[in-house]
């Protein structure tokens, strides 16, 4: 992908279904911008899987602490979105 | 001494999905054995499979749940909501800590496992699931199940190869016992991929037949190994005390017996650990062999197996002394979750008072001296039953069941 394409809510919210599912009574399709991961229903493992998912996509590679920390949509999309495009040399 | 009884039964297996159209497939002899569609066979020299069919994950399986579990956990979560489901508790209302999951288990998620390795090998690092982490690991099946239903008591997983369904409902017994009053245990298992193929094909034990009704014909004088197949059952063990004072809707029977023993080394010139397992869950039932009314055989369907089998169990109940019967000649042996489907056809079978056939095999050969159940159902009200089962690598377990009046 070209330096300037921008990661929106959709596609995150698309690649947390592929990736770890969708938790029962919560509607990803709502306002969940600012709801924590947690309460939307992903635990860590659930977050590094669709982490590896975006960088696998976009071949960007997102450091590991700030991803832990980014706890909304709102935060990773933020860090995908600047930091984050960083082209994968492995 | 308190008694376990069964109260809830989850069935998945290849003649038949839940535990009504299993039952009604079994008494008339349907079987599940058919031409391996689950990977592309054709360069193995063994190509029937027993595979579970009309299972649609989806269904059953929440959302959440998917990315994270192979197919083997897949259903033993399906069976477990079954079983569950079939005791009438409300889960919610017991004690988390009062609550335990014992299963059986082989090789683990290898289907899952496999996947994610060749991922591994031609991708690379990055494109391996993080779910490989656990989801491929033995214990999964138990772990998933206590997770899903709030079970926090004592918990753990047997590995004994075929032999482990039994061994888990025996485990389960010890739980009920020192005092946990709700044990969901049993074995369900999937091996239907390369990976879990290849390791099995080296033993020599399985068939190379490619007729689905001709491969895999324990005691005959045709035995030319066994048919894999996949799927299991899971029981629940309660308190018998505890379960009546909630009022479970139907107790199956009792596990009244069990007793488990390996065996020697083949160059010690010892005989095999098989009838000792028998007698000891005999014995620790309270009851004698006259007391048996059907044998729900391991049929390993080799040869020298057979005839060890036969030998002990006409060596226990003398020569056609028993009815035996092998309904997995309509599944194929389920690995972990073999003994397990065992004991819950053995249970449906002292419910109903009928013994299901086994199928395929006309007649044994005349050299056992078994009276083996074939062609039709018989319908004699056996009041308990032994279940026998045989792991790779000497293992040898056997349990006794008792129908419960009331």
């Amino acid at each position: 992908m070209s330096a300037t394409t921008t990661v929106t809510l959709a596609d995150l919210t698309r690649m947390l279904r592929e990736s770890a599912g969708e938790e029962e009574g919560v509607d990803m399709d709502g306002d969940v911008l600012d709801v924590s991961f947690d309460d939307l229903g992903y635990d860590s493992l659930a977050m590094l899987q669709v982490i590896g998912q975006v960088q696998r996509e976009y071949g960007i590679r997102l450091p590991d602490e700030a991803a832990a920390d980014a706890d909304t949509p709102r935060a990773l999309l933020a860090l995908i979105n600047t930091n984050g495009h960083v082209p994968q040399t492995g | 001494m308190t008694a376990a009884v069964v109260t809830g039964l989850g069935i998945a297996a290849p003649n038949g999905f839940g535990t009504e159209a299993f039952w009604k497939a079994t008494v008339a002899g349907e079987s599940g054995l058919v031409p391996l569609t689950r990977f592309d066979a054709a360069q193995y020299p063994c190509v029937i499979a027993g595979e579970v069919k009309g299972f649609v994950a989806e269904e059953h399986i929440p959302s959440r749940l998917m990315p994270q579990t192979d197919r083997m956990t897949r259903l033993a979560l399906a069976a477990a909501d079954w079983a569950i489901d079939e005791t009438g508790a409300d889960l919610r209302q017991l004690p988390e800590y009062g609550m335990g999951v014992v299963t059986a288990a082989s090789g683990g998620a290898v289907e899952f496992g496999q996947r994610e390795l060749q991922n591994l090998w031609s991708k690379g690092k990055e494109h391996v699931s993080a779910y490989q982490s656990f989801a491929w690991f033995y214990a999964v099946n138990t772990g998933q199940i206590s997770i899903r239903n709030k079970m926090r008591g004592p918990s753990g997983v047997l590995l004994t190869e075929q032999a482990g369904g039994i061994d888990a409902i025996g485990h389960a017994r010890r739980h009920i016992r020192k005092g946990t009053p709700f044990v969901l245990s049993g074995g369900v298992d999937s091996a239907l991929c390369p990976w879990g193929w290849v390791p099995q094909i080296t033993t020599g034990r399985m068939s190379t037949v490619a007729d689905p009704d001709r491969a895999y014909l324990p005691f005959s004088a045709d035995a030319s190994g066994y048919v894999v197949g996949e799927g299991g059952a899971v029981v629940v063990l309660e308190d018998a005390a505890s379960a009546r004072e909630r009022g479970a809707p139907r107790i199956y029977g009792e596990v009244a017996g069990y007793g488990a023993t390996m065996d020697p080394p083949p160059t010690s010139g010892r005989p095999p650990g098989l009838r000792r397992a028998a007698e000891i869950a005999i014995s620790d039932a309270g009851l004698t062999p006259r007391n048996i009314d059907v044998v729900f055989a391991d049929a390993a369907g080799v040869p020298e197996l057979d005839q060890a089998e036969a030998a002990a169990i006409s060596g226990l109940f003398g020569p056609r002394g028993v009815p035996v019967t092998a309904p997995k000649t309509m599944t194929g042996r389920l690995l972990a979750g073999g003994a397990a489907l065992d004991v819950a056809t053995a249970l449906l079978s002292l419910h109903a008072g009928v013994i299901p056939p086994t199928v395929h095999v006309r007649a044994p050969a005349p050299a056992y001296g078994l009276d083996l159940v074939t062609g039709q159902p018989r319908d004699t009200a056996p009041r308990s039953a032994l279940v026998l089962a045989r792991g790779y690598g000497g293992f040898n377990a056997a349990l006794v069941l008792r129908r419960t009046d009331g």
